[in-house]
């Protein structure tokens, strides 16, 4: 009931691993991640939880319907257009707004029952929404200053910040940063939470259109190396195809195609699909 | 810069200006008159009189005690309004009536008010009498309640406009950092509104302050116990208009000391 | 260069221009506050032919129901005029008259505050037109079982009294003295009035307030009659109201002097009579 319109029904695991992955040229990585760094976290460990969604919920007016499962390591875009429900949905997902009916589960964890601060779900919102009121240090150790003392949190924010090349900016305020900056210190907060899954909401939408290639490739090495399940709410096929394996098309809360990109371009199920492919991207 | 000049003086029609002078004028001149009118010369020996003291040290220590009260109370009562965005039409609305009216209302109706509950024979008030012998009006705890009645609507309405103005998703945010209701509020709400609080505790404290119909309907006047400085301006004004003047003054220049200190410590940035 | 003395000329001419809409306001309320002259008027003894005017009386509070009473005879019996009564602590309402406050009559409860009037050159010639004395006031019931004035002296009772800047308070504080006592009051009011509402609606178990102010309450209140405030009398003076630098019509000093005469004639003395005031 939930799942609407089960076109086309893959899954990222059924098929090859390296050939559902999104091309990462930068396999070797940047400058940034370049000696080997100790990586905070489980980062990419293999017993990391799949997620699974079977749920309806409301959106103003739109009644939104949708069930899947994203494995470990295999990111999931939600494409779409304005209105379609996909940050709704995603905001479900983390536990922000409420179902109308449905299951959620990471893992064998069922999690819709639960308040979004024990769901353990990481979220790096649309414009990232950092506390303002916070330096660097202070947002990516929020999280740990939830469970202990402010010293104890900020020494467990430090690896987070080395590893997300935030070092230098550790004492600036939201206000004082880019929008890569800031995308990095939101990504950086969101993982420090060691979350099961990790959600993106229009990652790309607030930056810069000279920086957003550049930015797309450094996300998609983050992507990896947190290596858990991954949801990306996008409306650009270039970011669905540089940081997803697989694809879910969201039009007015149903599912109206899913699978990988080239798969869907291949044979595009409506025509909002069609225009969004021939459209040329950024 | 002659285009800059032109902009910035000569955008304003004449009558905006000419009307706006006049508003100012309203507003300053009788306060100018007031430190013109000041007799100056014995200003020392009138402030320095024990009824002045009095009134000053009880006016200051209800005022604060009104606005830490107000404090407490009114952030959560803040919180629950910005919250109601999401009730129905009707409960929101009189849930914003009820903080409202006390705010237009004549503060010494709010001291009748308070006497019909808290008064020996009112709704509360001749409960506390018969069953603890406790009575409220003409102590100092009634001063401290009028002033909080009359001041608590603007410290509310202060700290909800900074709720409002401040971005709802960040609490969202700590949510998913695994922050529980509380904390969002200790951690993320309340420090991203502080200036609003900062801003409404002030506009309390002063309004507190200057709390006269309420307090002398309510609690009375007895020189160290309930006679604060505005109700001893007013009575000075039936026998020595000197002193009343005199003690204006000091409501004035404390209220404008408290205003300048407390805005430059709480400006944005001042502090980082 | 040219823009400054523009803007300025223009500005006088804006307000030259609401001056004159204020001036067109005041001539239609005061031809709008103009009554049929020839309408039938009962001859009363102080009926003189008086054109329209608007009279601003100041009177003490303790003369609150008395004088809305004469105020109300007296435009019956004189229909072009207007009487506006406004009522407070004589103390004040001297400063407020002082101060320039417009007014052509002043009643106060006591001749100090008429004295400081007289003093500042804006009346001469007070009557004094009453006499009042004080009394305890005790909520209905008496529920404190008050029975005099030692009482006053209670710590344990709630007490009321006018502050001693009020007439009322002055002549409490004789009273009291005279009589040895020393009050414990709760709190000292700043009208009496003030003190007054505190009795009806039971906050204070006993006052001292005039006795006027007593049969004025109604049954709220019950009265205990104080011997020894015989001795202590406040007398009430009127006067007109003459400021050189006024601006009030020549209608409007005939409406004043005849509405002091009304007072301190025979009729204005049957009604204070009514309300409790004593001859002078």
């Amino acid at each position: 009931m939930a799942s609407g319109g089960d076109r086309v029904n893959i899954d990222p695991r059924a098929s090859d691993a390296a050939d559902g992955r999104p091309d990462h040229g930068d396999r070797s990585g940047g400058p940034a991640r370049a000696g080997g760094r100790a990586r905070p976290g489980a980062a990419g460990a293999p017993d990391r939880p799949g997620l699974s969604v079977d749920v309806s919920l409301s959106f103003g007016e739109t009644r939104i319907a949708a069930a899947f499962e994203v494995q470990p390591g295999f990111p999931l875009a939600i494409i779409g257009p304005n209105g379609a429900g996909k940050s709704s949905l995603l905001s479900a997902i983390a536990g922000l707004v409420p179902l109308d009916s449905g299951e959620i589960a990471i893992g064998s964890r069922r999690v819709d029952g639960l308040p979004s601060e024990q769901r353990r779900v990481g979220m790096v919102f649309q414009d990232y929404v950092l506390f303002p009121h916070l330096n660097v240090r202070d947002n990516v150790a929020f999280a740990a200053r939830m469970r202990g003392s402010r010293a104890a949190a900020r020494a467990a924010a430090q690896p987070w910040l080395e590893r997300y090349d935030l070092v230098a900016l550790a004492d600036r305020l939201p206000s004082e940063l880019s929008g890569g900056q800031r995308q990095r210190a939101a990504l950086a907060r969101a993982l420090a939470a060691e979350p099961d899954v990790l959600l993106l909401d229009e990652p790309m939408s607030a930056l810069d259109v000279e920086v957003r290639a550049e930015m797309r490739a450094e996300l998609a090495t983050h992507v990896r190396d947190f290596g858990g399940a991954t949801v990306l709410v996008t409306h650009s096929p270039a970011d669905a195809a540089r940081l997803a394996d697989s694809v879910l098309v969201l039009e007015h809360g149903r599912v109206t195609q899913r699978g990988t990109l080239e798969a869907i371009r291949a044979d595009p199920a409506t025509p909002y699909v069609r225009r969004l492919l021939a459209a040329s991207d950024d | 810069m002659a285009r800059a000049a032109a902009r910035s003086t000569g955008r304003l029609a004449w009558p905006v200006t000419a009307i706006a002078v006049v508003a100012l004028a309203v507003l300053v001149l009788p306060l100018v008159a007031l430190v013109v009118r000041a007799p100056w010369a014995d200003l020392p020996e009138l402030l320095a009189s024990s009824a002045v003291l009095d009134a000053l040290v009880l006016s200051f220590t209800t005022a604060i005690v009104a606005t830490a009260i107000c404090l407490v109370l009114g952030i959560p009562l803040a919180a629950l309004i910005a919250h109601a965005e999401a009730w129905p039409t009707v409960p929101r609305r009189l849930l914003r009536a009820a903080v409202t009216v006390p705010l237009v209302l004549p503060p010494v109706v709010g001291g009748i008010a308070l006497l019909m509950l808290l008064g020996r024979r009112g709704l509360i008030g001749h409960w506390l009498d018969e069953t603890f012998g406790i009575t409220i009006p003409f102590t100092t705890g009634a001063v401290v309640i009028a002033q909080v009645f009359v001041a608590l609507p603007f410290l509310v309405f202060a700290v909800e406009g900074a709720l409002r103005s401040s971005d709802r998703r960040t609490e969202l945010a700590a949510a998913t950092l695994g922050a529980s209701r509380w904390q969002v509020f200790r951690h993320v709400t309340l420090p991203l509104v502080a200036p609003g609080v900062a801003a409404g505790g002030v506009l309390c404290f002063t309004r507190a302050l200057g709390e006269f119909g309420a307090t002398i309907t309510f609690a009375g006047s007895l020189p160290g116990t309930t006679r604060t400085l505005p109700i001893a301006s007013y009575l000075a004004m039936q026998t020595d208009p000197d002193e009343a003047v005199a003690l204006a003054l000091l409501l004035l220049a404390v209220s404008v000391l408290v205003l300048l200190t407390l805005r430059d410590r709480w400006l944005p940035g001042a502090t980082a | 260069m040219t823009r400054t003395p523009r803007t300025t000329l223009r500005a006088a001419t804006g307000l030259a221009a609401a001056a004159l809409v204020a001036l067109a306001l005041a001539g239609c309320a005061t031809s709008g506050g103009d009554e049929d002259p020839n309408a039938s008027t009962p001859p009363t003894e102080s009926t003189v032919n008086l054109e329209a005017a608007e009279v601003t009386v100041l009177a003490a509070a303790s003369l609150t129901e008395a004088f809305d009473d004469l105020a109300t005879q007296f435009e019956a019996a004189n229909p072009s005029v207007e009487i506006t009564v406004s009522y407070g602590g004589s103390g004040a309402l001297a400063t407020q008259i002082i101060e320039g406050a417009p007014a052509d009559v002043f009643a106060s409860a006591a001749e100090a505050p008429m004295q400081q009037v007289v003093d500042a050159g804006l009346a001469t010639d007070p009557v004094v037109f009453a006499t009042n004395t004080l009394e305890l006031v005790v909520p209905a019931g008496n529920p404190a079982g008050v029975t005099g004035l030692d009482d006053l002296a209670n710590p344990d009772l709630r007490i009321a009294l006018c502050d001693e800047s009020v007439p009322c308070g002055a002549a409490s504080a004789k009273l009291l003295a005279n009589e040895g006592i020393t009050p414990a009051p709760d709190t000292l009011e700043s009208d009496v009035k003030a003190v007054l509402t505190k009795v009806s609606l039971g906050e204070v178990d006993a006052a001292l307030v005039y006795r006027t102010d007593v049969q004025a309450a109604g049954d709220d209140v019950e009265g205990i009659k104080v011997p020894a405030a015989a001795d202590v009398v406040n007398r009430y003076p009127i006067a007109a109201i003459t400021d050189p630098s006024s601006d009030a019509s020549d209608a409007q000093i005939a409406a004043a002097a005849a509405f002091v005469a009304f007072v301190t004639g025979d009729a204005g003395r049957e009604t204070l009579d009514a309300y409790g005031f004593g001859t002078p």
